[in-house]
């Protein structure tokens, strides 16, 4: 049989394997290849909890899913058009993503008596003959023994030729979707630079994969995903946390300040330790901390003493940061705290997704102690945010708070990247010597206070979590002093809303008929969900939240110009109460604690069911 | 050259009202530290005094330097970061027994380790003076207090050796009445590089008034304290008649003075780590008296310079290029013009 070829607009790709199995860095490949050549994509990661969960079982599998098209892509994928399945159980457990008729593309040497043991799969099942009968197209294929015949004069040790088969895959799913595998063999090239036997290992098996696909006759169609038509610029593909940790460095530099970063281990935050770890040569200090609270009191302290500081964790890392996130509304300092949302409560679903920090970000404090939050929408949105929180930081002296997430945290697109002389330069408010005389908590027209920093003579004074006086900043005890300094902190960060842009609904209607409010990560998803359904002569709009606090001063009037409003979230329901009780309309919610993502037909038929019920 | 400022006392004063006690101890150490800090030429724009809270914490607001009270237990951990990014200036932590070894032990031990060029004055008065009387990390079992009324049951730290195992590079004992021995005891800590720790007992005469009378009575400290002085043979009691404390392979002994070899005489290295391990044992049962002064220091590394040093070997090149190849990454592609 001879593979026609086919045209697609979109398609999705699950590899999914043991977490031995090398995965992450096939699908990881295969976005750099794919992008390269011009699509749209977004990608999912999701990998276990534990680090080598017992090889072979369904805890144990690793998946990497990546959505890919020649038009917009904005999620992950809903359902899969072709699942590669290394073993039974990433099979078992992930055949249900598959669409009606989808692709599976079986290790044939994954699926013995022990494989489907080890899945917790009775031994006499079959489990590829279940998948044909179930309308899927089955392509199967002996990985491991092609593997290791292509690799029978290598040198390596069986444990080693085996663990290239993943390369094999990825050479066959190259050939499957129309792409070259020259992009990835120099990567090996750098990777085993050093290793010549594994290096030229993992390239011949690459390239006999690639082969196979074209000499065997496995495969009914070969696709083809053109290139999208993306804005003129410059591209590169990246993940939540780099852009965010880039986006960071970036406005130190724009700030003309160190960039002090201090963290504690935590999942999935701590790709942002690593990446600034790694670039001290830009004028980073990272500062792996002894737990949370020495890592945000730290970047306090780098604070007073003139750094742009920051500090990132997830929920329960947020949680123990709380007291001195209070600190810092207090000595009003500069200071952004990231949150890389994770399922909660407690330690919750450390490696899955989930929005439900918000009320912990807007309330979760003692006191009145409100302060800017804001969330990124999409990996490549993390470095405006984080680049827009550390100037809000900055120039209003105040602690910011970046809402993010697993899903946008390991999830990867393309991203159009600015040019850093199209930034703008951020102006902290700083008390120079030839100032004169210094009153810390003397307030400028926008309520913010000078921050003199040690070191500038004339202005030594003291600050500290006690209340203080207006405008001396002495400790005061007195009772109209409080509610006076209470409401000066309270403006101050209400002005911070003077600064946004009109707010505009993202697409579809621009009035009437029903408002989907997002925010967060489920942008892409509910971006989707909308544009299908207004093509389709629905009046349905999206509004994307960015700023979660102080609320943008036009929301109120835009919200007005629909009749519905939904607000789908990976909570039960945050936003939502903030929504109404601000704005007093009777929106309702779409609510999912799966640590996954919604996908975008979840969005829809929410939309539709309450568009229908109100007819 | 820039011109060294020349104060006094009086420049480390603010106009706040000191607000503790009549008669608490820590009146005392305020003076010491504002008459110490001209003495050590220090420049009030590049001295900054951090605390945590509780009575000693409001220390910052009545020196007139730069200075931030901030919250229970953290003083060490935001004076690390202060430290990290800003290694010109002179940092003083100040804390005390609840909040340096209660809420914020872990914090201390974690400094201690990495060794900053900070000083830590822990004001130890055994008790919660804040919170109004209950018993803290370095009451001593068997206390009555508030919290405690059948007393407590719990074990107390010992500072000395809790330092020593956290490997601080410096450790000194001091106590309030004792202004002259404390002045200079701070500026042996101020003149140590690295992180020094002084213990500085500090009578709470609301709550644990006396609670160091055996080491302040005039009648009492001659046999309850040891002066350490690096060099001199550790000796105590009747200045007339003194006993020796007496270092033979490790086992520690007592000897009239008068009566006993020079040679096996204990004589103060305040650089042996062992000799350190046993002073901060010497009176955990009160058979020997109590130490005061350096009970151990050594040449460590400091942290800020092994982070400047390894900056040096990165060899930033600070320039806009550098920035957007850092944006770009070296994966990236043009689309259109």
């Amino acid at each position: 049989m001879k593979a026609g070829s086919k045209d697609l607009a979109k398609a999705t790709v699950l590899f999914a394997g043991d977490s031995g199995d090398g995965m992450q860095l096939t699908g990881g490949q295969f976005t750099q290849t794919t992008a390269l050549s011009g699509n749209d994509l977004n990608t999912f990661p999701d990998f276990p909890a534990e680090i080598r969960a017992p090889a072979g079982t369904v805890p144990g599998v690793s998946g990497f899913k990546i959505h890919f098209g020649s038009a917009k892509v904005y999620t992950a994928g809903d359902q899969v058009d072709t699942l590669v399945a290394m073993n039974a159980a990433a099979l078992s457990s992930q055949m249900d993503q598959l669409k009606e008729g989808g692709l599976i593309i079986a290790n044939s040497n994954g699926m013995d008596a022990r494989n489907l043991r080890l899945a917790g799969i009775n031994e006499d099942r079959d489990l590829l003959g279940e998948a044909e009968q179930r309308g899927f197209e089955l392509v199967s294929v002996e990985i491991t023994r092609l593997t290791k015949e292509a690799l029978k004069d290598s040198p390596l040790s069986n444990k080693d030729k085996d663990r290239a088969k993943n390369m094999f895959t990825l050479g066959l799913v190259y050939w499957l979707y129309d792409r070259e595998p020259e992009r990835t063999e120099r990567f090996l090239e750098k990777r085993f630079a050093d290793q010549e036997d594994i290096r030229e290992a993992n390239i011949k098996v690459l390239r006999a994969g690639h082969h196979y696909g074209e000499t065997a006759e496995l495969f009914r169609n070969r696709f083809s995903v053109p290139p999208a038509d993306l804005a003129p610029g410059r591209y590169r593909n990246i993940k939540g946390n780099q852009a965010l940790s880039i986006g960071l460095i970036t406005a130190a530099h724009k700030s003309g300040l160190e960039l002090f970063y201090a963290g504690y281990p935590i999942t999935p935050a701590s790709d942002i330790l690593h990446e600034l770890a790694r670039s001290k040569a830009y004028g980073v200090q990272a500062f792996q901390a002894e737990d949370e609270i020495a890592a945000i009191t730290a970047a306090i302290g780098a604070a007073f003493g003139g750094s742009l500081a920051v500090t990132a964790s997830s929920g329960p890392g947020i949680a123990l940061k709380t007291e001195a996130l209070g600190l810092a509304v207090m000595l009003e300092l500069p200071l952004v705290v990231v949150n890389v949302q994770r399922g909660g409560p407690s330690t919750g679903l450390p490696t899955k997704t989930e929005q439900s920090d918000l009320g912990q970000a807007l309330f979760g404090r003692n006191g009145e102690a409100p302060l800017p939050v804001l969330s990124c929408a999409s990996p490549k949105d993390a470095f405006d945010v984080a680049f827009e929180a550390c100037q809000i930081a900055l120039e209003h002296m105040t602690p910011v708070m970046i809402l993010s997430d697993g899903y946008i945290a390991n999830g990867s697109e393309p991203w159009k990247f600015p040019s850093s002389s199209e930034l703008p330069e951020i102006q902290p408010p700083v008390h120079k010597a030839e100032d004169g005389d210094y009153t810390p908590y003397k307030r400028d027209e926008k309520g913010v206070r000078k921050w003199a920093i040690p070191g500038t003579a004339g202005a030594e004074h003291r600050i500290g979590g006690l209340e203080k006086q207006a405008e001396t900043g002495h400790v005061s005890y007195d009772s109209e002093n409080h509610q006076q300094m209470v409401r000066e902190r309270k403006e101050k960060v209400e002005r911070v809303a003077h600064g946004y842009a009109a707010q505009e609904v993202s697409c579809g209607s621009k009035k009437g008929g029903l408002l989907v409010i997002s925010w967060g990560s489920t942008y892409g998803a509910v971006r989707t969900a909308v544009e299908r359904l207004h093509k389709n002569g629905i009046a349905v709009g999206q509004y994307h939240l960015r700023h979660l606090h102080p609320l943008p001063s036009d929301l109120g009037k835009l919200i007005e110009r629909y009749d519905q409003w939904l607000i789908p979230e990976l909570n039960e329901g945050q936003l939502l109460q903030l929504i109404r009780s601000t704005y007093l309309v009777d929106a309702k919610g779409l609510n999912k604690v799966q640590g996954v993502p919604f996908a975008h037909r979840e969005v829809e038929e929410a939309i539709v069911g309450m568009i229908n019920e109100k007819k | 050259m820039k011109q060294v400022k020349s104060y006094t006392s009086k420049d480390f004063a603010t106009d706040q009202e000191v607000r503790w006690c009549p008669g608490c101890g820590d009146y005392g150490i305020l003076k010491q530290v504002r008459d110490l800090m001209p003495e050590l030429g220090l420049e009030r724009e590049k001295t900054v005094f951090i605390s945590g809270i509780g009575c000693s914490s409001r220390f910052p607001y009545y020196m007139n330097t730069y200075g931030l009270h901030s919250i229970h237990g953290r003083a060490t951990s935001l004076a690390t970061g202060l430290k990290m990014t800003r290694s010109d200036l002179s940092v003083w932590i100040i804390t005390g027994d609840g909040d340096g070894m209660s809420i914020g032990g872990n914090h201390l031990i974690h400094l201690l380790r990495r060794n900053p060029n900070v000083n830590i004055l822990l004001f130890n008065n055994e008790i919660y003076g804040l919170t109004k009387g209950q018993f803290s990390p370095t009451s001593e079992q068997g206390k009555q207090t508030r919290s405690s009324p059948w007393g407590t049951v719990d074990h107390p730290f010992n500072l000395s050796a809790l330092a020593l195992g956290a490997d601080a590079s410096f450790f000194a004992r001091t106590v309030d009445r004792e202004s002259k021995h404390l002045r200079e005891t701070l500026r042996q800590a101020h003149e140590h590089k690295g992180a020094s720790l002084v213990e500085i007992y500090q009578n709470c005469n609301v709550f644990n008034d006396g609670t160091f009378s055996a080491f302040t009575d005039k009648e009492r400290k001659q046999q309850n304290t040891l002066h350490l002085e690096e060099g001199s043979p550790l000796r105590f009691g009747d200045p007339e008649k003194p006993v020796v404390l007496t270092w033979k392979n490790g086992a520690v002994g007592a000897e009239e003075m008068g009566a006993s070899d020079p040679g096996s005489h204990w004589i103060h290295d305040p650089y042996d780590r062992a000799k350190a391990q046993a002073l901060s044992r010497l009176s955990d049962d009160m058979t020997y008296p109590r130490p005061f002064g350096v009970l151990y220091r050594e040449e460590r590394a400091v942290y800020e310079d092994l982070l400047a040093e390894q900056q040096k070997v990165i060899a930033p090149k600070r320039t806009a290029d550098d920035l957007d190849a850092l944006i770009s990454g070296d994966a990236f592609w043009q689309v259109g013009q």
